[in-house]
Parts: C-alpha cells; structure tokens; sequence
C-alpha cells in the first residue's frame, strides 16, 4: 500500500521555484490499476518518480507498505526499488550491448542470484513474455514491442509488488501499444498494483481509477 | 552483486568498445614493459660491473701510496709535499702478515719495446710472478721469474705485442730491448682482452726491480694484496694499515682499499640509477593512468542513461562505484599483464643482442611495474566511479 501525505517536491530553475508537488495526499492500495493524467509539466512524472523512491520529496510523508520509506539512506532505498518497485520507461531503457536475456537477468544478478537459479527464472520469464526465440538478440535487432516486453519482464522478474509505467507506449504504434497495455493488465490482475503516466486518454480510461494533476496538485480522483 | 558478476559485467562493457579498451590497455602496456626493459638494463650494467670485479678476485686488498681521503690525491699536494714512498721494503713486511696468501707489488710506466728492427712504446708493468694469481692472468707459453733469480732481465708479452713482433709465435727465447735495456722473452700472456679499463693484451711484465731503476722510481704504484680468506678483509686491511703506519714512523700515509668495498660503491651507485631509470618510467605509467581515467570519464557520460536505468532498478551507489571501478581495474591489470609479458619479451631480446649484458629485470622491478599501473588504474577509476554513483537517476533517466 502506498500513502502519501501532504508530499511537496519544489524545483529551482534560476531564481524561480516550481512546485511540481504541492501538498500532495494519496493513497493506492495493493493490486489497483491507477492512471494518472495531465498536461506536460503537472507534475505526474515527479510524482511516479517519488512514488518509486527515484526522487525524494523536500516535505511530506510516504509510508510504502506501512514503512516510512521518506527518510531511508540512499542504499535502504536502492533495496527497496530492487525488492518491491518495477519500472518501465517510454524509451525502454534496455543496456544496447547485453542481449535481451542479459537485460533481463540484470535485477538478479544484482540481488545476487546464483547462476543456476537465475539462468531457471529468466527460461521461466522468456517464455512468460513470449521472448524465448529472441533471448539472444541485442536490443538494437528488437522490435519496438519486443523492447517494451523485455523491459517489463526486467521489471517484475523479481515480482515487485508494484509496476509503475512512465508512458509505456509513447514510443509504440496503436496495436503494438495496446499489446503492451494488455500484458500489464494481466500483470496487475496477477496482483501487481498498475500506475501508468500517460498522456493518451484511451490508455489512460483503461484503468479503474484515474487521476488527474495539473500544477502539481491532485485535480480529479475517480473510480 | 557477486564479485564475479560484477568482474563478468565490467569485462562485458570492456569488450564492447574493443578498440577503446585495446589502445588503453596498450598505453598502460607501453609503460610497463619500459619499466621492465630499462630496469633490466640497469641491472645488467650493475651485473656486467660486479662480474668484471669479481673476476679480478674478492679477497683482494689494494695499497696506494698517499691519503686518497683528504684533498685531492694526497694531502701534501696542495703543499708541493710528495706522500711517503710505498716501497719494496714495505711490500715485504706487509707480505710477512700471517692473513695473506699472496702479494704482488706493482709499478706502471710507459717504454720503448724494440725487437728485430721493429719498435714501438708499450705500457710496462713492473711485478712479481704473484700477479698471475692474483689477477687470474694466463700465461699462454713459458714463465715468469720462476726457477731463477727475482732480478733477471725477464719479460712477459702480452698477446698483441707477441703477435706483432713475433708473427710466427716463436717469441719465447728471443732477446729484446726495452729502453736501454735488454731483456729475455720467458713467457706470453694469453689473449684476454680488456678488463676494468686495463688492456693485459697490449702490455709487458718485467720484474719489479727493473721496473724501479728502469723508472727511476722507489715508490711503488700500488701493492696488490690477497687475503686467505674473504672474511678477514676487513681486520687484514686494518693489520696492513697498522704495519704501515709503524714503518712510517707513525703517520698514516697510505690507503688500504678493499677491492670489496669498491665493489660496493659500485654496486650502490648503479642500484641508485636503476632505480632512478625505474622512477622515470613511472611517469609513463602515470600518463597511462590519465588516459584510463579519460576513458573512463567519457563512458561514464556516454552511460549516463544507463546509469540511470540501473539505479531505477534497485542498483545502489556502492555497487555502482564497483562497476567502473572494476572497469578500470581490468584495463590496467590487463595492460600491465601485456607489458610484462612485453618487457620480458624485450629484455630477452636485450640478452640476444649484448650477450655480455646479464639484462634479467630485476624481481621487484617486475613487481613495481605492475602494482604501480594497477594502482595508478585503480586512482584514475576512481573519480569516474565517483562521479557515476552520484548522478541524480532522474535526470540520468531523462538523458538520450
């Protein structure tokens, strides 16, 4: 469960500062399938970046699973981005020169899995997503689909109880993006809680509840 | 992250870039086979020096007339004063001493040598037939001084000269003039070439005493002394000394030099140049050092967004530090292991072409070389790693 309250994240650009928070309260429970909408520059990104532990807010309180994770150092927190948060990015953030099943045995080699095991998990994973005959590609000879695939199958291999999408599809054709929406729906009828950034409004109804920021407040709520 | 992950991982971003990695591993390469290839050098010339020393003999003590110690050649130079004569009567009593095998007094000078109408002028070198020993000299035919009297007109060629008067090798016996003196060839000396500056192919040995009137001269040169055994050097330099002085009427008036301890000085002198020639070349490990960090300060901004991306995925700093460093210890240890095998290779070589050269590197030269690239690889990743384990992850993200 993710609670977050009265969280302000202030940028200084020159002598200006931008509140892209601004008291913000909210609060996701496990397994729900969020939105959040808004015109570029609302906030929304800052607020998913906080929400993964990316950015530390500069005032407020967030409570990930009953734990106050505001305050951790910055280690804590890198183990609690391994352990319970997934990301996945517009452009897809894949590393070019390791292979798709080098890309994504890379949370495990981190956590420090041994060989055996992990080489099971990813045969496991490729096979969940479909990526089996493209284990050994670099991301260079990957579709676009195929890029995002690999990229969410980095990002739950170690079941993160939370999946948070940065415009998953901003890169994506329409049926390939709805490829994509439809694979992390079913990860978040698995269980996963599902926050998705998007700027598309059809995507964005997809979900069961959506919210809706601009100027760095919370503007709509709804189910 | 296991350590072999993180040596896997690193060594994967390495080989991607294999051009990159290949010059840097061949400037760090460059430094430590210079290092390897100019100790050996040094250390060769300082084996080349004690080799030729020791040749001569360790248990040798070597008398001059004069204090070597005090201003300039002998303390009364400065005065117009001439030191004490070392003299024949000295070299006898020294001789007398219980701890010394053998003695060979000497005087040096320059005569004419002439012989079946040929003439020329040689270094003489006035002796006893205990030189032979003494200087681990040959004779290739006949004698010296042996089974007649010390003062018979005796001369010993040395090789050249016997070949350039004698062609035909039948020098022994024949009758020859040096200044205005005549002489019995009794022996030729056999080729040795030159050693410690001293060519024994282009000289003559008379004895001592015609040396003396032939030179007009009662002091000796220098009295060559060996001691029975090596460890008594010290305390039979110090019994030569004291047998001096008494027969000096109580001044100290000559020096006693241990051929060790000028062996020594040597072997110091050409250690500190050995090292000097290693510390210069370090420099060029240091230069490799900059270019690793170069390297590395340009792939850590190429990687920004992967830097990023691996933050997001839960990577914390330290690991991230781990990594570049890791890169930049593979670059140097992987160069420094390519300059070693490098530099052996070289003095190898070094070997082949001077053979008189023992170029073997030194044993803490090699390890020098490579601890210091490593180290210096090590220094220059660390700033990069800094840096990279610093980056804000999401700015980091948002870079292309």
């Amino acid at each position: 469960m993710i609670q977050l309250s009265d969280i302000s994240r202030i940028f200084h650009m020159g002598d200006q500062a931008v509140r892209a928070l601004d008291h913000i309260d909210l609060t996701i429970d496990s397994g729900e399938y969020v939105s959040i909408m808004g015109p570029s520059g609302s906030g929304k990104s800052t607020l998913l970046n906080v929400i993964g532990l990316l950015d530390r807010p500069d005032s407020g309180q967030y409570l990930l699973d009953g734990r106050d994770v505001t305050a951790l150092t910055e280690t804590e927190q890198a183990q609690v981005r391994r352990e319970k948060i997934g990301f996945v990015f517009q452009s897809f953030h894949l590393i070019p020169r390791l292979t798709a099943a080098e890309n994504i045995e890379l949370p495990l080699i981190l956590t420090g899995f041994p060989p055996a095991e992990r080489k099971a998990r990813i045969a496991e994973t490729l096979q969940a997503f479909n990526l089996t005959d493209r284990a050994q590609h670099r991301p260079a000879e990957l579709s676009g689909g195929q890029r995002q695939r690999v990229a969410i199958a980095r990002a739950t291999i170690l079941h993160p109880t939370a999946l948070l999408a940065d415009e998953p599809t901003g890169n994506l054709d329409h049926r390939i993006g709805s490829e994509v929406v439809a694979l992390l729906e079913t990860l978040n009828q698995a269980g996963t809680t599902l926050i998705v950034v998007t700027h598309d409004r059809e995507l964005g109804s997809r979900a069961r509840r959506h919210i809706a920021m601009r100027d760095g407040r919370i503007e709509a709520d709804e189910r | 992250m296991r350590l072999q992950d993180l040596l896997l991982f690193s060594l994967k971003t390495l080989t991607s870039h294999p051009v990159r990695s290949l010059l840097i591993m061949l400037a760090m390469a460059l430094g430590v086979a210079a290092v390897i290839i100019l100790t050996a050098l040094g250390d060769g010339a300082r084996q080349y020096v004690v080799n030729a020393f020791s040749s001569i003999g360790t248990n040798l003590i070597i008398v001059l007339p004069g204090r070597a110690e005090t201003a300039g050649s002998f303390p009364g130079a400065v005065m117009g004063q001439t030191p004490r004569d070392l003299t024949l009567e000295d070299a006898h009593w020294v001789g007398r001493l219980p701890q010394i095998r053998r003695y060979a007094p000497l005087n040096v000078g320059v005569a004419e040598l002439s012989a079946a109408g040929k003439l020329r002028e040689v270094t003489l070198m006035g002796t006893t037939a205990e030189i032979f020993p003494i200087r681990h000299m040959q004779l290739a035919q006949g004698k010296f001084l042996a089974h007649t009297g010390e003062n018979s007109a005796q001369i010993v060629l040395g090789a050249r000269i016997a070949q350039e008067f004698f062609p035909d090798g039948n020098a022994v016996g024949q009758r020859m003039r040096l200044s205005d003196r005549r002489f019995l060839v009794t022996g030729v000396m056999a080729m040795q070439g030159e050693s410690m500056g001293f060519n024994s192919d282009e000289l003559v040995i008379i004895p001592i005493q015609h040396a003396q009137t032939l030179l007009n001269t009662t002091s000796l040169f220098r009295l060559l002394v060996e001691t029975r055994h090596h460890d008594e050097i010290e305390s039979t330099r110090e019994a030569i000394r004291q047998t001096l002085i008494r027969r000096h009427d109580g001044e100290d008036d000559v020096t006693v030099i241990a051929h060790d301890a000028v062996l020594a000085t040597f072997d110091r002198i050409l250690r500190a140049l050995t090292l000097g020639v290693a510390g210069i070349t370090v420099i060029s490990l240091a230069v490799a050092g900059i270019l690793v960090m170069n390297v590395m300060l340009v792939s850590v901004s190429q990687r920004t967004a992967e830097i990023g991306l691996l933050k997001a995925i839960g990577t914390p700093a330290v690991i991230i530090r781990h990594i570049f460093l890791a890169e930049a210890i593979w670059l140097s240890l992987t160069g420094a292991l390519a300059g070693f095998i490098l530099g052996q290779a070289g003095s190898w070589i070094l070997r082949l072409v001077y053979p008189v050269l023992p170029a073997w590197t030194p044993l803490w030269a090699n390890f020098a070389g490579i601890a210091v690239a490593v180290l210096t690889g090590v220094l220059a990743g660390l700033l990069p790693a800094i840096r990279a384990a610093r980056l804000d992850p999401v700015k980091a993200l948002g870079k292309r």
